[in-house]
C-alpha cells in the first residue's frame, strides 16, 4: 500500500466519511475509493454493495479478483436528555462500541457529576447538534419529552439519514409530536422512521430496563441493514 | 457496520512515518470457521514488531515471518492456513476453517 493511500484512508476514518480501498491481489494495485466518489467509479454497482453493507470482500470484477478493504465510521450514538434513562443509556452504548453523546440545555440535568466519563453538552439542539457531524453511522434517541428540544433535535436527525431514530413517549405523546412535526413541513414517510414508543417490546418499567429495550433495539436496526437489503435507499443516494 | 482495526491503520501510518519499514497483512478470504472477520488487519516493521491480528494467535508468527519477506522485496504475497494445509504450513488453524492473508509492504 501506498504511503499515500494509507493516509487518505486514515484521514477519510478520522472524518467520519466512508471509504473502500480496491487492491488487485494479483499485482497488488491499490486505488482508494471515496464513498461521494463511488458513483462515478467503474465498479459502481459491486462497490455500492458493499459500502451498504459495510462488509470488506473479495470480488471477481471487470478488472479481475480484487479485495474491497470497506471502512464505514463507528457508530455514534446522540441522545437528548440527561435524564434518568441516559444514565443507563449512555454506559450501556459505550459498552458496544458507540461513541456517545449527551445534548441537555438544561443544565442542572447535563452536570457531570450524573454523567461520568459521557460527553455531555449543554446547549440547545441548534447549538450542540451541527458540530457532532450526525450521519447515517448515527443512532439519535430524544428522551426529554420536551417538545422545545426534542422536536428540533428530530428534524435534524431526520434530515442527517440516521440508521436508528428513536423518541420517548406513549402512542398519545407521539401523535401529538407527529402534529407538531408535520405542521413544520415533514412528511408521512419520514415521520414514520421514527420509532416510537421506543425500544422493543419487553416489559420494561424502570429507566434502566428502557435503556436496554432501546439498545436492544438500535442494535436489531443496525444488524438489520447489515444483513439486507435496506428498505430505502441510504449510502447508495448519498453517494449519487 | 461496526469499524473494527481502528488504531491498527493508525499505527500502520505513525510507524512508516518514523522510517520503520512497515508491512500490512488482511484477512482477505475465509472458510468454514475462521477466527477473525476478513477484513482484519495485521501490521508488521522490519524488525518482527507487530499490532493486530489476523487469527486470534494461531498463525501470527507465519504471517510476521512472511512480512519480512514482503518488506525486503516489496512484492505483496496471498498467504493461505487451514488444518488442510499442514503441508505447505507448519501452522495451522485449530478451528477448522482456512483463511487467505494478503501481505503488502507499506511504501
Amino acid at each position: 500500500m501506498k504511503l499515500d493511500i494509507l493516509q487518505s484512508l486514515n484521514s477519510e476514518r478520522q472524518a467520519r466519511r466512508a471509504v473502500i480501498v480496491v487492491t488487485d491481489v494479483a499485482s497488488g494495485k491499490q486505488r482508494l475509493v471515496k464513498a461521494a466518489d463511488v458513483a462515478k467509479d467503474p465498479l459502481r454497482p459491486v462497490l455500492a454493495e458493499h459500502l451498504r453493507s459495510g462488509k470488506s470482500g473479495m470480488e471477481q470484477t471487470a478488472e479481475g479478483r480484487v479485495f474491497l478493504t470497506v471502512h464505514v465510521p463507528a457508530p455514534q450514538l446522540v441522545i437528548t436528555g440527561a435524564v434518568h434513562i441516559s444514565q443507563v443509556l449512555a454506559p450501556i452504548g459505550k459498552l458496544l462500541g458507540y461513541d456517545v453523546t449527551i445534548v441537555d440545555p438544561r443544565t442542572a440535568f447535563a452536570s457531570i457529576e450524573r454523567f461520568p466519563d459521557v460527553k455531555v453538552i449543554a446547549e440547545w439542539p441548534d447549538k450542540a447538534l451541527p458540530p457532532l457531524g450526525i450521519d447515517h453511522y448515527t443512532a439519535f434517541v430524544a428522551l426529554t419529552h420536551d417538545p422545545k428540544i426534542d422536536d428540533p433535535a428530530l428534524t435534524h436527525a431526520l434530515a442527517r439519514d440516521c440508521f436508528y431514530i428513536g423518541a420517548l413517549g406513549s402512542r398519545k405523546t407521539h401523535a401529538r409530536r407527529v402534529e407538531r412535526l408535520k405542521q413544520q413541513g415533514l412528511t408521512d414517510a419520514e415521520l414514520s422512521r421514527i420509532h416510537a414508543p421506543i425500544g422493543i417490546n419487553i416489559g420494561a418499567e424502570s429507566p434502566a430496563e428502557i435503556a436496554v429495550a432501546i439498545m436492544a433495539q438500535i442494535t436489531e436496526r443496525l444488524r438489520e441493514e447489515v444483513d439486507a437489503e435496506p428498505a430505502q435507499p441510504s449510502i447508495a443516494k448519498a453517494a449519487s | 457496520m461496526l469499524a473494527t482495526d481502528n488504531d491498527i491503520l493508525k499505527a500502520a501510518e505513525d510507524w512508516r512515518n518514523k522510517g520503520r519499514a512497515v508491512a500490512l497483512a488482511t484477512v482477505v478470504e475465509t472458510w468454514g470457521s475462521a477466527p477473525r472477520p476478513v477484513g482484519s488487519n495485521l501490521v508488521i516493521d522490519e524488525e518482527g514488531n507487530f499490532l493486530g491480528s489476523v487469527s486470534g494467535g494461531c498463525v501470527e508468527g507465519a504471517v510476521v515471518t512472511e512480512a519480512l519477506d514482503v518488506i525486503e522485496n516489496g512484492k505483496p504475497k496471498m498467504l493461505e492456513f487451514g488444518v488442510a494445509d499442514e503441508t505447505a504450513w507448519k501452522v495451522g488453524l485449530s478451528c477448522g476453517g482456512t483463511i487467505r492473508v494478503f501481505v503488502e509492504k507499506v511504501e
